[in-house]
């Protein structure tokens, strides 16, 4: 399945891991339920602060389900940066891949390629990693 | 009996990954008096969920659990007491790594 994403979230995104950069920085993008639709921007705190590894800070956690449920909305992006290496989903971003119905968007930042990045997208389903199309919609 | 020593019905939030164990359900109850009972309780109900949130008798280190609005790991764990009308969550930890 194809993501599509606006050009601004993507831009915001890139914004978010040059300025978290030398560590990964990560966040949702929700939409209503069952939308598969990303439209809500959501940035998240790193609560490892680290260059190799990434984790939802629990209360952060707790917030971002309680507000999926009050308010019908899903994840529909995890997405993180990779400050060192491709942007392809890593051993542990598979071991603790948790939302089957999430596409995992991963940017990489990492030095080799600058000023590029890359942005690229994936499912990962019992450990299991596909690729998928990133469609970017330029919005006027 | 006193209500310390009594088993309460505990309401319990199932994260997607781990509803193929709950036939699909979100929320199921189980009566426990601590997280720990509540667990093997769950487990007895929905075989093989304990062991998707335990390792060696620990909570696993990816997997967030919470009484109300306080996660556990700041409550003693498993020893977590619980009493009739507490919410647990289960969430598992949103994580990874480039290594």
């Amino acid at each position: 399945m194809t993501l599509r994403i606006r050009a601004d979230i993507v831009a915001k995104i890139l914004e978010q891991s040059r300025a978290e950069y030398p560590d990964e920085c990560c966040g949702v993008i929700l939409g209503p339920e069952g939308s598969d639709s990303a439209v809500e921007l959501k940035p998240m705190i790193n609560a490892a602060h680290s260059p190799t590894f990434y984790e939802f800070d629990s209360k952060d956690l707790l917030a971002l389900y309680r507000e999926l449920d009050e308010k019908s909305k899903e994840i529909v992006v995890v997405y993180h940066s990779h400050t060192e290496t491709q942007a392809y989903p890593s051993r542990t971003d598979i071991a603790y891949a948790s939302e089957p119905n999430a596409h995992y968007v991963l940017v990489s930042t990492r030095k080799e390629i600058a000023p590029e990045t890359e942005f690229r997208s994936y499912r990962i389903i019992d450990g299991e990693v596909t690729e998928e199309p990133v469609e970017i919609i330029n919005t006027p | 009996m006193s209500s310390s020593t009594t088993s309460a019905e505990i309401e319990v939030r199932i994260p997607t990954i781990l509803r193929p164990y709950t036939k699909g359900e979100k929320l199921v109850t189980a009566e426990a008096k601590d997280l720990k009972g509540l667990i093997a309780a769950l487990d007895a109900k929905y075989a093989g969920l304990g062991e998707r949130l335990l390792e060696n008798n620990e909570l696993r280190r990816f997997i967030n659990i919470y009484i109300n609005d306080e996660d556990v790991r700041f409550m003693g764990s498993l020893a977590a007491t619980l009493k009739a009308g507490d919410s647990v969550t289960i969430l598992p930890a949103v994580a990874g790594g480039c290594k």
